[in-house]
């Protein structure tokens, strides 16, 4: 069954046409992933999705309800959370504090006033927040301050914060850019691990075709704002098509 | 106690007696003798740290959590001004009617202001905020001269109805009966020391309004607050609505700045448009950051440090200096009174600006921040890091 539904979607930025008949259904429990070269609109084709950009044509379900026209943190509520290709954290916070945030966002909703409540004796909340660090090995740095953390754990942290609250899509704009070949490969392992142990899909963007083969069950590639082919990786690996528009120039 | 730890609770308790205690803490120089002018423990003066105390930890609320600075806060104070000022006029002298009006009257305005203000963010913010609040200045000042009786101000007349005040109450503000100006004084070994009612009576909402705001501190409220300064994207993207917990924060912010208005009636129950005046926003953003955005006691502290040395810089004029220059042959103490008098009496503001200066350049986390070096100095080991909010980061103030 098709978790996400994208269909006739088109975006102009004056003259230039960003996205064209955009037609792409994303499958429950995978990851399928988005590849093409640059300036091919995935980037906008995921602000779409999430609230950021509102599409000029076109629909976009999630489970059978439209997103268009919510806000970020409305979608955010219905289940999907995304990752950003330079990780956005609270780094004023400290890691524990960044976790508490979505685990109150999920149980209170988008806005709850508390302010006679403590933060200290919500020890279901600091639980929940906890094992999730536990889970991804950051329990140690609980205390830290996030700005301080190396760039792969603010990665880690930024993925912690959207799997804490269960979404049912997680949408990765390019989460390996710009690691070295050893952190990346933490990264898939990561995301392996989470695709074996939780029930969720993911929609991956990527630039890195050692990610995108190690990882995705499904590929779309989008040239010039509409989508070339959909095909498995063993596929499209062989298409002609798609070693000409991309894959010529860089793997192959 | 009362919902705080351990480390809260001493650190209310030690609060609240340096509260109770500062008839005596701002009176350290024995009477007559040449340090005097130096004491600062006369009821208006400590009266005035109170409740200016409450209006820079109201502040704070908004600027230190959220970091949106507003550059309006004086409207919501001169509001809270004038209700109370009505209700005396209406109702009764007796200051609970009075200060209750100011907090939601507090509360209405900066609802609306922060409403229409909060569309925007960062600078854009701020500007909205500084003209609203001009805008409320002009209307208080002219246009609304009916209610607010103009340049002149509003005051309590002999001929008002007071319609709760029997024959023979009293005509000053009071506590059921009890006269908010009644001072004890009490002498010993040449010190005196002034126990003041309306000091008392101020002090004692500032102990509670403080123990609020350490609450909403602690609360999943103001991690969400301190959250929406350092990151409004990933806030929204984790499914919270930033806007209206940044106006929740702006209301409250309100209502604590209605409050040091009525206060501020009760003790002197008058109320003028030039409360409302852009520099006396500006009063409070410099009080906010001198004493130490984002720290619980920092702003009250700054809000301390300002009136006091406001009280006693605008006191030496220069007949004082030529009093403590005058062993020095003339040549030289001319020139010495000459320069300093430009710092001292109606020059203070240029003493206020050069020590915000060096506080912004040397110390931006404020007097709390200077206090945490001189504390670690003596300690002698590294700063402990593991409260975020009591050791902030020079991080820029304003909210992108």
């Amino acid at each position: 069954m098709a978790i996400l539904e994208v269909k006739g979607v088109g975006k102009r930025f004056g003259g230039l046409h960003a996205l064209s008949d955009v037609n792409l259904s994303v499958q429950e429990n995978i990851v399928h992933a988005i590849i093409g070269p640059n300036g091919a609109g995935k980037s906008t084709l995921l602000n779409c999705l999430v609230g950021k950009l509102m599409p000029d044509t076109g629909s976009v379900l999630f489970q059978g309800q439209s997103v268009l026209g919510r806000k970020p943190h409305e979608i955010n509520q219905m289940g999907i959370s995304r990752v950003f290709q330079t990780p956005e954290i609270f780094g004023d916070l400290s890691v524990l504090e960044n976790m508490l945030i979505p685990v109150f966002a999920k149980r209170d909703g988008s806005f709850r006033l508390h302010p006679f409540e403590t933060v200290e004796h919500e020890a279901e909340v600091i639980d929940k927040a906890m094992e999730m660090l536990v889970e991804v090995n950051m329990a140690d740095k609980r205390n830290m301050h996030a700005a301080a953390l190396s760039r792969g754990d603010k990665r880690r942290l930024e993925m912690a914060m959207c799997l804490v609250q269960e979404p049912k899509l997680l949408l990765l704009d390019e989460p390996t850019a710009g690691m070295a070949r050893a952190n990346t490969n933490k990264t898939i392992d990561l995301l392996k691990q989470i695709m074996d142990q939780r029930d969720i899909t993911m929609a991956i963007i990527e630039h890195d075709m050692h990610v995108v083969f190690s990882l995705a069950d499904r590929i779309t590639v989008l040239a010039q704002g509409t989508p070339l082919v959909e095909d498995t990786p063993e596929n499209i690996k062989g298409h002609p098509k798609v070693k000409e528009a991309y894959l010529g120039e860089t793997a192959a | 106690m009362l919902g705080l730890n351990r480390k809260d609770t001493t650190f209310l308790i030690i609060v609240v007696l340096l509260t109770l205690f500062t008839p005596f803490l701002m009176q350290p120089f024995s009477e007559g003798s040449a340090m005097a002018q130096f004491n600062g423990g006369y009821p208006d003066l400590m009266a005035k740290v109170a409740i200016f105390g409450i209006f820079a930890m109201g502040f704070n609320i908004l600027f230190g959590l959220t970091g949106y600075l507003s550059f309006g806060h004086a409207a919501f104070l001169g509001v809270g001004s004038y209700s109370a000022v009505w209700m005396f006029k209406l109702l009764t002298l007796n200051v609970f009617p009075a200060i209750i009006l100011a907090v939601i009257i507090g509360g209405v305005f900066s609802l609306v202001i922060g409403y229409i203000s909060l569309r925007r963010s960062g600078i854009y913010f701020s500007i909205l905020t500084l003209a609203m609040a001009e805008m409320s200045y002009r209307l208080a000042y002219s246009v609304l001269t009916p209610i607010t009786n103009g340049e002149t101000g509003l005051q309590v007349r002999a001929t008002d109805p007071r319609i709760f005040d029997g024959e023979g109450a009293a005509d000053y503000p009071n506590l059921f009966g009890l006269e908010l100006s009644t001072s004890q004084k009490w002498e010993v070994l040449g010190h005196v020391f002034t126990f003041n009612v309306g000091y008392y009576f101020c002090a004692l909402i500032a102990i509670v309004m403080f123990y609020l705001s350490m609450r909403i501190f602690r609360s999943p409220f103001g991690l969400i607050l301190r959250a929406t300064k350092s990151n409004q994207q990933r806030l929204s993207y984790t499914g919270l609505s930033t806007r209206p917990y940044a106006l929740a924060a702006f209301v409250i912010s309100g209502m604590y700045a209605g409050l040091a208005g009525g206060l501020l009636a009760a003790m002197d129950p008058l109320a003028g448009a030039e409360r409302m005046v852009w520099t006396a926003s500006g009063e409070v953003v410099i009080m906010t950051i001198l004493g130490g955005a984002g720290t619980l006691l920092g702003p009250v502290l700054g809000a301390g440090a300002i009136k006091y040395l406001e009280n006693i810089f605008s006191k030496i004029n220069e007949n004082v200096l030529h009093e403590w220059f005058h062993f020095m042959p003339e040549w030289l103490a001319d020139p010495i009174v000459f320069i300093l008098s430009r710092f001292t009496g109606e020059g203070w503001h240029l003493t206020l600006g050069l020590m915000f200066m060096a506080v912004v350049i040397f110390l931006p986390g404020g007097l709390i921040e200077g206090g945490q070096r001189i504390a670690n100095r003596f300690r002698k080991k590294p700063p402990e890091d593991d409260d975020a909010e009591h050791h902030p980061k020079a991080a820029p103030h304003v909210a992108e």
